[in-house]
């Protein structure tokens, strides 16, 4: 809808509503849309950004880039494109591109478009403001909403990649009957400490397990924290019927548990996990003996 | 709510059943020793699988009546406790020191027959 105003200086001047810009600079994207989206792919390419994809790769992200871009300008839907950044993301983090470079051609096509529309309207001034001020709104909306779907999905990724790091490092082995082994190796935080605890209560259910080796050579340090949590788990599986038995303890390690006052009558130790497994072999009943010995 | 008691030869069973108010443990402690008295037990299982909170009322009423039936010539064995429950225990503290634990009802059982069998 347009209706009549009074400029300045005098004259009855026709202002067209937002809406109707942003249709009418839509529509020149989309009539120009191969020739706008080959410039912006040749300014990608001088820029050096997505060196980690081919040529045939960024013109085909391209082409859907392009076309997202000019349908948010024109729809205004910015969950679909936060959605469709998101799922641009996946594709293109596992390729190893960066956040700069993402941000970086977002903002080049705002860019080549809007020089674009200098171009057309160069001969009009006022009507260029105006189309200018329907455009600049949206491009910046749109290249905050894309640079922000970025980021989510990679510290989505990150996040995923900490849980399966975190389960990894501390797998829970049956070696015998109702014998549990559980390896630690690295750096353990109280988080950490947590979910060592919890998945080896769970073992200790699920293997009817009788005892626990918890080999801790391959951990250098140990903070009162996490003492206290390896105290606790102790006292934890023998709730369920376990018996525990830490072996590997360093020097560090063992001056940080005599000093929070661990009683040692409370807990089973043995210098290495070869000790360990045969301690807690014998408490289980079992002898091993060579076959030269069996005849 | 009553407590089940049931009797396996020579060994009581109690199985808890979810939340027990405190009302409920103290007439289980009476009624348990007397049960051991009666029927001269050598070992009680209690069962507290379905118990998926463990305050400290709880478990101290738990370490008394293991006192109190030892007290009689006779084992306790707490059976059950889930990994969470365990988990929060230790947390609070609670340890059950003192008191032997396996993790069901037949480890317990298999627990109190090697007890036996080295007292025989």
């Amino acid at each position: 809808m347009s209706r009549p105003v009074s400029n300045p200086g005098g004259e009855l001047v026709r202002s067209e509503a937002p809406s109707e810009l942003l249709r009418e600079l839509v529509a020149h994207l989309r009539q120009n849309r191969t020739q706008l989206r080959e410039e912006w792919v040749m300014n990608i390419t001088e820029t050096r950004l997505l060196t980690a994809m081919t040529k045939e790769e960024i013109f085909a992200e391209a082409t859907s880039v392009y076309d997202s871009y000019v349908e948010a300008l024109e729809t205004e839907a910015f969950e679909a494109l936060q959605a469709y950044a998101r799922n641009l993301s996946e594709r293109i983090i596992p390729r190893g591109v960066e956040t700069h470079e993402v941000v970086g051609i977002v903002l080049l096509l705002r860019d080549v478009l809007a020089r674009s529309l200098f171009a057309k309207y160069q001969t009009d001034f006022k009507k260029l403001n105006r189309i200018l001020d329907a455009y600049e709104p949206a491009a910046n909306r749109i290249a905050n909403t894309v640079a922000v779907g970025f980021v989510q999905e990679r510290e989505r990724v990150i996040r995923q990649q900490q849980e399966a790091i975190r389960e990894l490092s501390t797998p829970v082995l049956q070696v015998r009957e109702r014998l549990l082994i559980l390896p630690i190796i690295g750096v353990i935080d109280p988080q950490r400490a947590r979910q060592l605890t919890e998945q080896l209560l769970r073992g200790i259910r699920t293997n009817r397990a009788k005892v626990v080796v918890i080999d801790i050579t391959g951990v250098a340090a140990m903070d009162v924290t996490v003492a206290n949590h390896l105290v606790q788990t102790v006292e934890a599986s023998r709730l369920l019927g376990a018996t525990v038995i830490v072996t590997g303890l360093s020097p560090e390690i063992a001056q940080t548990l005599v000093t929070i006052g661990v009683d040692l009558g409370k807990m089973n130790t043995v210098g290495d996990l070869q000790g360990g497994i045969e301690q807690a072999e014998r408490l289980l009943g079992y002898k091993v003996v060579t076959l030269a010995e069996t005849r | 709510m009553e407590v089940p008691i049931l009797k396996q030869g020579e060994v009581l069973i109690a199985t808890f059943q979810a939340a027990l108010s405190d009302a409920d443990l103290e007439h289980l402690r009476r009624g348990l020793v007397q049960q051991v008295v009666k029927f001269r037990s050598r070992g009680v299982i209690v069962d507290v699988t379905a118990m998926d909170v463990m305050d400290s009322f709880a478990s101290r009423t738990l370490r008394e009546i293991a006192h109190m039936i030892r007290l009689r010539g006779a084992e306790t064995v707490i059976v059950g406790i889930q990994p969470e429950v365990a988990f929060a225990m230790v947390q609070l503290g609670l340890t059950l020191e003192d008191v032997a634990t396996a993790l069901d009802l037949e480890e317990g059982l298999a627990y109190l027959s090697e007890k036996f069998k080295n007292i025989d």
